[in-house]
């Protein structure tokens, strides 16, 4: 659609990963496990800006942001610093945030990188402008949608929380591909252990989107990755309307409205300079000296590539079951763990990759979120292996082992054995043929192979997949 | 560098903050900020091409806090001075106009 009409459009993401893995937030000592609380519960006075408060920056959240920058082989800074940008907005109650700059004399905590990663079967780079440090805004609640509430309301658990803001350059060309992107991205970041990325709001964007040639519209506010396509979509298709018709693209800043599924302009007339950066008297210098290096590179696990690189050797799959399986740490963590009890790698990739991952992506959940376990997916496949059942039952098993349920039990409660009694066997393919004359005939011409494997359904059908299928087709080919 | 301050600019100004400024103060801020950047124009003088910028006047770096928690406030005192609040929320005025 984006290709035929020769408009390229230019997404670049700022993509703010909530560092939840901290005990503490970025100033505070509060705990950062304000996930589930009560509105205005975790929070103190440094949270609340009191008059007299200052922050105090936790250590940790700079070993994290040394991880993350050295991951996306960024440049690591000697010194940086931290800038205020003022802005008024209830989320905020200094009136100001801290942030770091990189003009004005401010330093980010990193300067450059980049990430490979797989947008269908192209291998495709995108560089990082800077990772830089910044604690969270509270939470805005409404009623209803964020342009139709009369109020808003102000939740600050969320208050002060580290954040890393990966900042990238201009350079995906399609939601598909920022999708990738941002998959990989988190890979990287579960990998380091940094971030659970499966709470809420632990990994929101910004997203900057132009059309070569016409203004740049950013957009605010994407809550999550599965959120991003979503906003780049409905702002690709409003900007190409609006030139399409000879209208022109204000460069302006756009809030993703999730309840409404639009964009809508903030109408703020600020700009970068109106944000007045400028040194934060409150905090002192950061100087990353060789020792906090090598710290943090020996502390540094094993990234998604290496581990796709030995999970190749290691278990002898193709590369592609190994990077599909390792785009959620969660997922290869499950897979090393099946193939440690039940060895037959490219099984387990297989079952994984099929019928299980289908069955997540259509109850939109990840593995870590179910009751399935590497000692369930291994009995189930030690039961096909053995001919307790077909696979075909197995199938029908995965939906109650993602509920936790064991397949030997399911087995035994739904009697969903593999049928093979020759006698009843005989009898329903007797059925069968009775009941399908014209394709019975066809059968005995001999032209199609197909036509004699649809007979071997039907008789599938009547035992709800649990005929062995060799002896089912032993039995018609006798009888026909 | 001596560039002047306008009453625009004040306006400016002033909407960032928040504030609201009557024309007399206007005409009064323009003014003295134009004496305040005409001060510092004259630093601007100076040759500062080898200079190291100053980040912070406190000779202190690395001042960093363990990742220990502590409790903090109850609900009721985090609220205690907010002028609206509801179910434990602070209350905001409307913030998109649609
Ligand atoms: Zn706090």
């Amino acid at each position: 659609m984006a290709a035929d009409d020769g408009m390229q459009v230019i997404i670049g993401l700022e993509v703010h990963i909530q560092l939840n893995k901290l005990r503490t937030k970025l100033w505070c000592s509060c705990t950062s496990a304000y996930h589930g609380k009560e509105p205005n519960t975790v929070l103190c006075p440094v949270c609340l800006a009191l008059p007299g408060t200052l922050p105090v920056l936790n250590k940790r959240a700079v070993e994290f942001a040394i991880l993350l920058g050295l991951a996306l082989k960024g440049d690591v800074q000697k010194e940086t610093f931290f800038y205020r940008k003022n802005y008024y907005y209830p989320d905020m109650c200094k009136n100001f945030q801290i942030s770091q700059y990189d003009k004005a004399g401010g330093v980010p905590i990193c300067v450059g990188g980049e990430l490979a990663f797989r947008a269908g079967k192209e291998a495709r780079t995108v560089h990082f402008m800077r990772v830089h440090m910044e604690e969270d805004p509270g939470r805005l609640a409404y009623d209803g949608s964020i342009t139709t509430s009369p109020v808003a309301y102000v939740d600050y658990n969320r208050h002060g929380m580290a954040l890393l803001e990966a900042v990238t350059e201009p350079e995906l060309r399609s939601p598909e591909e920022a999708r990738a992107f941002l998959k990989k991205l988190r890979a990287i970041v579960e990998h380091l252990g940094i971030a659970d990325l499966g709470l809420e709001g632990s990994m929101r964007c910004d997203a900057n989107i132009s059309y070569k040639g016409h203004a740049r519209v950013e957009v605010k506010n994407i809550s999550s990755m599965k959120e991003v396509e979503k906003a780049l979509m409905f702002e690709m298709m409003r900007q190409k309307q609006k030139i399409k018709g000879g209208g022109e693209i204000v460069q302006e800043t756009r809030h993703w409205d999730e309840v409404r599924r639009v964009t809508v302009s903030l109408r703020t007339k600020e700009t970068e300079k109106d944000y007045r950066y400028f040194p934060e008297p409150d905090l002192v210098p950061v100087a990353i000296d060789k020792k906090m290096l090598d710290a943090a590179r020996k502390a540094m696990p094993e990234l998604p590539d290496a581990r796709i690189q030995r999970i190749v050797k290691q278990y002898q799959i193709p590369e592609y079951d190994a990077s599909v399986l390792c785009d959620s740490k969660a997922m290869a963590d499950f897979y090393e763990a099946t193939v440690k009890i039940f060895d037959d790698p490219k099984d387990v990739s297989n079952w994984l990759m099929g019928d299980v991952s289908r069955r997540l992506n259509e109850d939109l959940v990840e593995i870590e979120e179910t009751k399935l376990t590497p000692k369930a997916l291994a009995q189930m496949l030690r039961l096909i292996k053995d001919g307790t059942i077909t696979g075909k039952i197995a199938k029908g098993l995965v939906k109650g082992m993602l509920s936790g349920a064991m397949p030997a039990d399911l087995v035994k409660e739904h009697a969903v054995k593999r049928i093979d009694d020759a006698a009843l066997l005989g009898n329903l393919a007797r059925e069968v043929i009775v009941e399908n004359p014209k394709v019975v005939a066809e059968v005995k011409e001999g032209k199609n192979p197909r036509t004699f494997e649809f007979l071997v359904g039907q008789v599938m059908k009547k035992t709800k997949g649990q005929a062995d299928p060799e002896l089912t087709r032993e039995i018609l080919k006798e009888l026909l | 560098m001596s560039k002047k301050i306008d009453e625009n600019t004040v306006a400016h100004l002033a909407e960032l903050a928040r504030i609201t400024l009557s024309d007399k103060e206007r005409k009064e801020f323009a003014k003295q900020l134009s004496s305040i950047l005409e001060f510092f124009s004259q630093i601007s003088e100076l040759d500062t091409e080898n200079v190291k910028p100053t980040y912070h006047v406190v000779e202190l770096k690395n001042v960093f806090r363990e990742d220990e928690s502590r409790e903090g406030l109850s609900q009721e005192a985090a609220l205690r001075n907010a002028p609206q609040k509801e179910k434990g929320y602070f209350k905001s005025p409307k913030i998109v106009e649609d």
